[in-house]
C-alpha cells in the first residue's frame, strides 16, 4: 500500500470518528460514522484483505448505519442535543483516551518494526505449491498471465475447515438474535396501550 | 510503505475516539456508535497483524480475518438487539439521555 493513500484513509478514518463524538446532531454523526468506516474499508484493502474491505463496508456503512438513522427517524430525534456537556465528563473524556495513546505509544517504540513483505507475482505462483492442484485457490495463484490473490477462497477455506465449529455457532446466534428483537419490540406493543 | 506500528497507532487512534464518545456523550444512541467504532478499530489491528505475519507459504495469516469476520457478524447481532433495547427503553420512558435513565425499575 502505498504510504499516501495510507495517510489519507487514516485521516479519513480518524477525522471520521472524531466528527462522530463532536457533532450534535445524531444524524450527523451516524453520517460521519459512515466515513470513518469507509477509511477503515480502504485500509483493509490496503493490507490485501479485499474481502474484509467490502463486508466492512456492506455491513458497516449499508446496513448498520441504515438501521442507526432509521431509529434515530423512529425516535423523531433530529433535534439537537440541549444538554451541555458537564466538564468533569468532557476533562475525563479528553484525559482517559490520552492514556490509552500514550500506553499504546510506549509500547509501539519498545517494539523493533516488523517489515512490511509485499505479495509480488512470483510469491504468488510459489504458493500455489501448497494447495491441491486442480483447486480454485491453486488456479488463480498460478494463472499464467495475472496471478491474483484468492482473499475470499482462502478466507473461506480457512472458515470451513478449521472454524466450522465456530461458525455453526455463529449462525446460532444470529438465530438466537433475530427471536430476540422480535420478542423485545413485540412485549412492548403490548404493554404501550396500558402505560398510556 | 507505512509500518505495523503506523497501523497499530492509528487503530488505537480510533479506539481512543471511540472511548472518549463513550465516555463524554450523553446520548445513548451516540455511545452505541463510538461502541462500534471500537470494535472497528479492533478489527484493523487484526486485519494489520494478518498481513504483516507472512506464513510458511508466503501469504497472509488469514486466522486474523476469519477473526475479524466473526467481529463483524457478531457486531451485526449486536446492533439489532442493542437498537431494539433502545427502542424499548425509549417508549417506557420517552428519553434516551444517559443522566435521565438512572433507575433499573421497569
Amino acid at each position: 500500500m502505498h504510504s499516501l493513500l495510507f495517510y489519507l484513509f487514516s485521516f479519513l478514518a480518524v477525522a471520521g470518528g472524531i466528527l462522530l463524538v463532536a457533532f450534535r446532531n445524531p444524524v450527523s454523526s451516524a453520517l460521519s460514522m459512515v466515513l470513518s468506516f469507509v477509511g477503515l474499508a480502504g485500509l483493509f484493502i490496503g493490507l490485501n484483505a479485499y474481502f474484509v474491505g467490502i463486508v466492512q463496508i456492506l455491513v458497516y456503512a449499508g446496513a448498520i448505519m441504515v438501521l442507526f438513522i432509521f431509529i434515530i427517524m423512529l425516535l423523531d430525534l433530529n433535534s439537537e442535543e440541549k444538554v451541555k456537556f458537564r466538564s468533569s465528563t468532557v476533562v475525563l473524556g479528553i484525559v482517559i483516551p490520552l492514556c490509552l495513546i500514550f500506553q499504546i505509544l510506549g509500547v509501539i517504540q519498545s517494539q523493533d518494526t516488523k517489515k512490511f513483505q509485499p505479495i509480488t507475482e512470483e510469491t504468488l505462483t510459489a504458493a500455489a505449491e501448497s494447495f491441491p492442484e486442480d483447486s480454485a485457490i491453486h488456479k488463480s495463484l498460478a494463472h499464467e498471465k495475472t496471478p491474483q490473490l484468492p482473499d475470499t477462497n482462502l478466507i473461506g477455506r480457512h472458515i470451513f475447515t478449521h472454524y466450522n465449529f465456530p461458525l455453526q455457532v455463529m449462525g446460532a446466534l444470529l438465530l438466537v438474535a433475530t427471536i430476540g428483537v422480535v420478542v423485545l419490540s413485540k412485549r412492548t406493543a403490548k404493554t404501550r396501550p396500558t402505560n398510556s | 510503505m507505512a509500518s505495523l506500528n503506523e497501523f497499530l497507532f492509528v487503530s488505537g487512534l480510533l479506539f481512543a475516539v471511540g472511548l472518549a464518545g463513550v465516555i463524554v456523550r450523553r446520548n445513548i444512541i451516540v455511545i452505541f456508535m463510538s461502541l462500534e467504532l471500537m470494535l472497528a478499530a479492533a478489527s484493523l489491528t487484526l486485519v494489520a497483524f494478518s498481513r504483516y505475519h507472512v506464513t510458511d507459504n508466503g501469504l497472509p495469516d488469514y486466522n486474523g480475518q476469519v477473526f475479524v469476520f466473526f467481529i463483524i457478524t457478531v457486531a451485526a447481532a449486536e446492533v439489532a438487539v442493542g437498537l431494539a433495547i433502545i427502542v424499548a427503553l425509549y417508549r417506557a420512558r420517552q428519553t434516551i439521555n444517559v443522566e435521565d435513565l438512572n433507575s433499573m425499575r421497569g
